[in-house]
């Protein structure tokens, strides 16, 4: 992703494409990694900026569509979204 | 002389106790999957009381086989006993003790007419655990330093030798306990050395994932079918209790760099780690199917229906493409046993259907 980057100008660390690309997420929640065998379950915010990672939108057009989707305003969206980040970083580290 | 085309294939490992079974029952399962009624499964086990030899959707007949310790000859003879009742066609020992036994013996039972796809003595010993880091190394692939030691006094000050606990001290040929001090060292070293003697192997503990691979040596160093799988719970002693198949390239090709560096012939399953760094770390390589080799029939690729076709010098039968994310969660359950076909198994050494009979 090219335009990866926050208001203040930090760049979102996310785990590498090819990870995020074969997790195999279900409508529930569920997310399995086939790779690893590991599994865990997101919320409806966790589910929709996994995907719109997948579909490779950047952090300003994930922020734009879930401030639009979940009725929120994007400084909120983008915290979500960072932090989110920061879970996924883990658990792929 | 047999005149019935039904198969006769005969499975050790009939052992099943829930903090560590064989394999011999899951084997025997996935045949009668594949071939139904179309082959006659004859259970070998050690102990009347090994549930196996109790199952008769799975076995259709069982005996009690001399212990391997009891030398080749008696091993022989006993097996050279039964196939005189049964007629076997093919052997597919499931128990690590058997293998050196029975590598030798195989041309001997081939004479009798027992068919069986197992590697030779120098594939088999290339594997064992003292001379695992030599092979990981030839093949490229990552493993633990381990050490042999025939004295408990190196725990005594092995943290100053840079082998700080937690260890894990494994038996030379089975065994593993993970060491968190000196005291636990010393308690795991004595009870190896009494029943696995010497010399007792250290190995530095690698933390992460511990993934399994099973599959097929063709013999000419091409690995057959594999499947894959990440342990999701574990037994007291380290035994999967639940997993889920995954699949890995980076680990099918792990696996292949060590058949090929073996031309191993035969069931293989591969233990490694995935570390914190995302490497495999090769653990151990045992010479036949895991006890959880089900999963295999599960995912679509039923390892052991491949092995009895490489056996007989057959086509082997086509598989699935890997199929990650099918669990299988293991349980204990109750064979009901009547009395019968326990006293002929303990006084007899053999039981059949009709002593099933109440």
């Amino acid at each position: 992703m090219d335009n990866n980057q926050d208001k203040q100008g930090r760049a979102l660390e996310l785990p590498k494409p090819e990870h995020l690309m074969r997790l195999a997420l279900s409508d529930s929640g569920f997310v399995f990694d086939p790779v690893t065998g590991n599994s865990f379950s997101v919320n409806g915010s966790g589910l929709a900026i996994l995907r719109r990672l997948q579909q490779g939108t950047d952090l300003p057009g994930i922020v734009a569509s879930l401030s639009e989707e979940f009725e929120v305003d994007i400084l909120a969206a983008e915290r979500d979204v960072i932090e989110f980040a920061n879970l996924l970083r883990n658990t792929f580290r | 002389m047999k005149h019935d085309p039904v198969l006769t294939v005969a499975i050790t490992g009939m052992n099943a106790v829930p903090d560590n079974p064989g394999a011999g029952l899951a084997v025997a399962r996935c045949l009668r999957e594949a071939y139904g009624q179309r082959i006659r499964i004859v259970g070998l086990g050690y102990d009347a009381l090994d549930p196996g030899l109790h199952r008769r959707e799975y076995c259709d007949s069982a005996h009690l086989l001399s212990y391997p310790g009891s030398g080749t000859d008696a091993f022989f003879e006993r097996l050279a006993e039964i196939h005189d009742i049964e007629r076997i066609d093919v052997l597919l020992p499931c128990l690590d003790a058997e293998l050196p036994l029975l590598v030798n013996l195989a041309p001997r039972l081939a004479a009798l007419g027992i068919r069986s796809y197992l590697p030779g003595p120098e594939q088999l010993a290339r594997r064992a655990k003292d001379r695992l880091s030599d092979l990981a190394r030839e093949a490229g692939v990552a493993s633990p330093e381990t050490l042999p030691i025939t004295q408990a006094d190196f725990f005594r000050d092995c943290e100053r030798k840079d082998w700080p606990f937690p260890l894990m001290v494994k038996g030379v040929f089975y065994d593993a306990r993970m060491a968190a001090n000196r005291e636990e060292a010393e308690i795991a070293f004595r009870a190896i050395v009494a029943e696995w003697g010497l010399p007792v192997l250290v190995q530095r503990r690698i933390t992460g994932e511990e993934c399994n691979l099973a599959g097929i040596g063709d013999g000419t160093g091409a690995l057959l079918g594999e499947v894959m799988m990440k342990k999701r719970a574990t037994t007291s002693r380290g035994k999967a209790w639940a997993g889920i198949s995954i699949h890995d390239e980076e680990l099918a090709k792990t696996a292949q760099r060590l058949v090929a560096a073996l031309k191993w012939k035969g069931p293989i399953e591969i233990e490694v780690m995935r570390d914190n760094q995302g490497v495999y770390q090769l653990i151990e390589i045992n010479p036949r199917f895991p006890a959880w080799i089900y999963l295999s029939q599960g995912v679509g690729r039923n390892l052991p229906a491949m092995l009895l076709a490489l056996a007989l010098g057959e086509a082997p039968p086509a598989l699935q493409p890997p199929r990650p994310g099918m669990l299988f969660i293991r349980y204990a359950e109750e064979t009901i046993v009547p009395l019968s076909s326990f006293e002929s198994l303990m006084i007899e050494g053999h039981s059949e259907p009709e002593s099933q009979q109440p």
